[in-house]
């Protein structure tokens, strides 16, 4: 067997098989270099596959040889092969991180089921973003959704207040996961299949109150998914109490994966001929992507806990993916796309800067950030680099991402949209600059737990945390990579749609 | 001899060069300073082979990468970018001596982060000159931006906290709030963002035309180191920093970015005779004379030496602004000479401020009664850089003022010429009175009826005076670039025909 061949599943299936493995090996050391191991071998695959794709175009792969629509098919085209590159290497940079942060936060005895959960969720993540088949996603939407649960309410030992996040992430997660669901279900009735492909052709002039029902859950499904304004209220705990590494990789990439399902379901699935569509990009998406660019970006300027200030400035960047798509045009959706890359790995560096924090001082309120530069000058600039990103200036990847939006909106005519979006970066400078105030120009607290000296954190974090930073930076530079693949996605999906 | 298009890189990746050998010679602080001496020597040259081979007609390029299709980084020296470029080394060269003085002399701390800094506000500053398009100019205006916060909070006190976070936030504000829209904005219409002969807009005039002005109120305000009212605000509020940072950036490297980044918009994005035919320039034209009198006013009204410099600064900038909107090759030409002239100019006074705080621990200009005496070099160098502000001949401040008053002329906005004399008139008050006040009021407490005297400075007859204080200059690190620069500034008024030459290209296309 041509292990080539199978390259499609193997992302997903490496990691489902050695999450399970993991249970088996004792505590300590061995769950996570194999954990670590594995993640490294799953982002080998999925390096290869978005090489092989990028070379000879969209790869399909029928699970088990049944041929679609019967079978489940894994269908790999730029879009999600871009997505499967940047789970994938988050996994491998957060893997390797979490040893010193893990061992720190979680109680030792659980580290198996702790790699175990971890892998099962990179893999549950995969699985959503490889598979060309719509029950297929809501499958692995749970799997990812019920290891994210226990990742999360492991960071019970440090805070108990992580539990209670954990629950309701779980509520809201399974509401979205039964939205979702029924909405799967309803295309079903009106089509008789379940490969997209297939729905695409089927659904192909449909206009009914099934289709815009199953249209409706399916938005309302994934929005919760992917922490939409308002439907975010999950995330800002969820993020903030979970353990460091959790947070990192899972801001990194859950929502990130979401939104690559709407994506998918609006261009590949119901195409812009579907009327509704066109309505749902513009009186929900629009609105409630602008809304959530303001509102979620001025609620991280007015928070004490830099984790929390973090996860309320994803809220606010997944509504310039949101603008980016309810645009409706080529341009648009390669924004969207690009974003979502980029703003993986600039928020995967921030959150791996504070956890190094966490890790020294055992705190992320801001004011364990007081004075850092004198503390751990190396992860200071780590964390200011990254905020630079994360602001938009002119050499890291989020200047590319804004560029991109920039364009997109004077292209689709909306001159005005440019200014919100720039608007919004301002209120990043605010929330940043805030916290690298803070790092630069404070001195140290000088009582309480907070004031004992404290060292750099250990070279096995502070290397992923670079690596994602220096990453951060050449992708600002040289963007063939991202965003000429993300335009190549877009114009791919356009023609699948009936765009321009 | 290093070609002209490797001059380019070089002259960017030298300082850089610079900032790592600064950074591990900290522990050694002669062969550190020697490190940014060898660094400006060596960008000085690049500067001026640059400068010769633009003047010789060639139009060196280099293009490093292409970051996202169509906006590519690259460089490619013009007239007004070489004479920045030469401008920007050459007085870097002249404030590094003067840095090692004032810095010592002061006993500042975190001197190597000072000058790690300053290489690469330096570079940035190389990066804004020889940008060959928008983007590539606006990388390095943001690089300028972010290199000298820590400069400018170098103090890390609540005031200098205060300062920082002004100075930040109106300069992200306007150059990401207002100047990348207006760059993304000009994009998606011509499609390049690259600096044009005769304008990259007027060439898709169509549709450009509707949103012409509201472009160029983009760009003017966003280039918020040019420090057009109302978006000046940074500049006061950066002269916590210690001063050879605000007598290199804050009156030469920053600011003349700014005002350059200006220019260059209005005559190679706009271009001249684009606006000129449009007329969208012309209310810029009087938020320029407003800003120019304006912060003249409130210079008038400030007795710490330093901030009444900076408003002065601010009031001069926007003839550089007056210059580039009255939209004819006069004003251009004003404008370009004006760059040179007061970079001269205003680092003399800065410069003798610092020389003044270092040697006789005095910042208030009321403090300075007398002090002429004991700095006599000091004060004679800053009267000859506030008369060449004021624009009398012969010194280098005179030409400008007289191509703006052309411009204005040509221009038809006849005001601008009352704006630009009453404005002369009001230099005079806040910027000859300080001299004035050092060599003919006797010093503090001497004689408290002469409080009343305070404006009776030349009809005094020095009856009460005391006895003569003895001499007593800042160290000859400080003192020595004050009399370059004040020098350069009588020099410049005789080479300011040849400057013209010079720059004859940039408005060739003009009217």
């Amino acid at each position: 067997m041509n292990l080539m061949a199978q390259l499609p599943v193997l992302p997903v299936v490496i990691p489902f098989v050695a999450g399970a493995l993991a249970l088996l090996l004792p505590k300590g050391r061995a769950p996570w270099a194999w954990a670590t191991f594995v993640s490294w071998l799953s982002f080998l695959a999925s390096a290869l596959l978005l090489r092989e794709v990028a070379a000879t175009g969209p790869v399909s792969y029928h699970l088990g040889d049944w041929p679609p629509p019967w079978g489940i098919e894994y269908r790999i085209d730029l879009a999600n092969a871009i997505v499967l590159a940047l789970v994938s290497g988050i996994a491998a940079a957060v893997a390797p991180f979490a040893y010193e942060s893990v061992r720190a936060e979680i109680d030792e005895r659980q580290s198996p089921y702790f790699y175990a959960a971890f892998l099962i969720c990179v893999s549950g993540l995969l699985g959503v973003t490889a598979t060309g088949d719509a029950f297929n996603i809501f499958v692995f939407l749970e799997i990812s959704s019920l290891s994210t649960y226990a990742l999360v309410a492991m960071g019970g030992r440090q805070d108990r207040r992580a539990l209670t996040a954990a629950f309701t992430y779980l509520v809201m997660g399974t509401l979205g996961a039964t939205f979702f669901v029924i909405g799967v279900g309803l295309l079903y009735h009106a089509t008789g299949t379940l490969n997209l492909a297939d729905l695409h052709l089927k659904l192909a002039g449909q206009h009914n109150r099934v289709v815009e029902a199953g249209f409706a859950f399916i938005l309302v499904g994934i929005g919760l998914k992917l922490a939409m304004f308002p439907m975010h209220l999950w995330l800002p705990n969820a993020y903030a109490y979970a353990p460091s590494a959790v947070s990192a990789f899972l801001a990194a990439t859950a929502t990130k994966v979401a939104v690559y399902v709407l994506v998918r379901f609006f261009y590949s699935v119901f195409g812009l001929d579907f009327a509704f569509l066109g309505d749902a990009l513009t009186y929900v998406l629009l609105p409630l992507g602008v809304a959530g660019m303001f509102v979620a970006s001025l609620i991280a300027v007015f928070q004490h806990d830099v984790k929390r200030m973090l996860a309320y400035s994803s809220v606010g960047q997944i509504g310039y993916m949101l603008l980016g798509l309810s645009f409706g045009t080529r341009e648009g959706l390669a924004a969207a796309l690009i974003h979502l890359v980029n703003h993986g790995l600039m928020k995967g560096a921030l959150f791996l800067a504070v956890a190094c924090v966490v890790y020294r001082l055992g705190d992320h309120r801001c004011a364990a950030f007081s004075g850092l530069a004198r503390r751990m000058p190396v992860t200071t600039w780590a964390f200011v680099l990254s905020g630079l990103s994360l602001i938009g200036v002119p050499g890291t990847v989020g200047f590319v991402s804004k560029w991109y939006l920039l364009e997109a909106s004077f292209a689709a005519g909306h001159a005005w949209a440019a200014f919100m979006i720039v608007a919004s970066s301002l209120i990043a400078v605010l929330y940043v600059g805030r916290v690298v105030e803070l790092m630069l120009l404070r001195e140290p607290p000088e009582q309480g737990p907070l004031s004992e000296p404290v060292k750099e954190a250990p070279l096995s974090m502070l290397i992923p945390m670079w690596a994602l930073v220096a990453a951060n930076l050449y992708f600002g530079l040289r963007t063939e990579f991202t965003a000429g693949f993300a335009e190549q996605a877009a114009a791919a999906l356009m023609t699948v749609s009936g765009g321009r | 001899m290093i070609s002209p298009e490797l001059a380019l890189p070089l002259s960017l990746a030298f300082p850089l060069v610079g900032f790592v050998a600064i950074w591990l010679l900290d522990k050694r602080p002669n062969w550190r300073e020697a490190a940014t001496l060898a660094t400006a020597v060596v960008l000085l040259a690049l500067a001026i082979v640059v400068f010769q081979a633009v003047g010789a007609g060639a139009r060196p390029a280099y293009v490093l990468f292409e970051v996202v299709s169509g906006l590519p980084i690259a460089f490619e020296a013009e007239p007004l970018g070489a004479m920045f470029g030469l401008v920007a080394s050459g007085l870097w060269l002249v404030n590094s001596l003067y840095s090692i003085g004032y810095m010592r002399g002061h006993g500042e701390k975190h001197q190597t982060r000072f000058y790690m800094c300053f290489a690469i506000a330096i570079a940035a500053a190389m990066g804004v000159a020889y940008a060959a398009n928008l983007f590539t100019l606006f990388i390095f205006y943001e690089v300028l931006t972010l290199s000298t916060y820590p400069l400018v909070t170098h103090k890390g006190d609540a005031k200098a906290r205060h300062g920082g976070r002004v100075y930040l936030g109106v300069l992200m504000a306007t150059s990401i709030g207002l100047l990348l829209p207006a760059i993304a904005w000009t994009y998606a219409i011509a499609g390049s963002t690259d600096f044009a002969p005769g304008g990259l807009l007027s060439a898709h005039a169509e549709a450009a035309r509707p949103v012409l002005g509201l472009l160029l109120a983009l760009y003017a305000f966003g280039v918020g180191k040019a420090a057009l009212m109302p978006v000046h605000p940074w500049l006061p509020n950066a002269m916590v920093a210690p001063t050879p940072v605000s007598a290199f950036l804050h009156a030469v490297a920053v600011v003349k970015a700014g005002v350059f980044s200006i220019l260059k918009i209005v005559v190679y994005v706009f271009g001249v005779d684009f606006l000129h035919e449009t007329g969208a320039s012309a209310p810029f034209v009087w938020i320029a004379g407003g800003s120019i009198l304006l912060a003249s006013a409130i210079a008038m009204h400030k007795d710490n030496l330093k901030a009444r410099l900076a408003y002065s600064t601010v009031s001069q900038l926007s003839y550089v602004t007056l210059g580039a909107m009255l939209a004819v090759s006069a004003g251009v030409m004003g404008g370009a000479l004006q760059i040179a002239a007061h970079a001269l100019g205003k680092m003399t006074l800065f410069m003798c401020a610092g020389a003044i705080m270092v040697a006789a621990h005095k910042e208030k200009v009321s403090e300075l009664r007398g002090l002429g005496r004991t700095m006599p070099i000091t004060f004679v160098c800053f009267f000859i850089g506030a008369v060449s502000i004021v624009g009398v001949p012969p010194l280098a401040g005179s030409w400008p003022k007289f191509f703006l008053m052309l411009g204005a002329a040509d221009a038809g906005q006849i005001a601008m010429i009352g704006v630009l004399m009453l404005s002369s008139l009001l230099n005079v008050v806040y910027l000859l009175s300080i001299p004035a006040v050092a060599f003919l009021k006797p010093a503090k407490g001497a004689d408290a009826p002469l409080e009343k005297e305070w404006y009776a400075g030349p009809l005094y007859d020095g009856r009460n005076a005391l006895p003569r204080d003895p001499v007593k200059e800042a160290p000859p690190f400080c003192l020595i670039p004050i009399i370059l620069t004040a020098t350069g500034a009588i020099v410049l008024f005789f080479f300011s025909g040849a400057l013209y030459d010079y720059l004859l290209p940039l408005t060739e296309t003009g009217r």
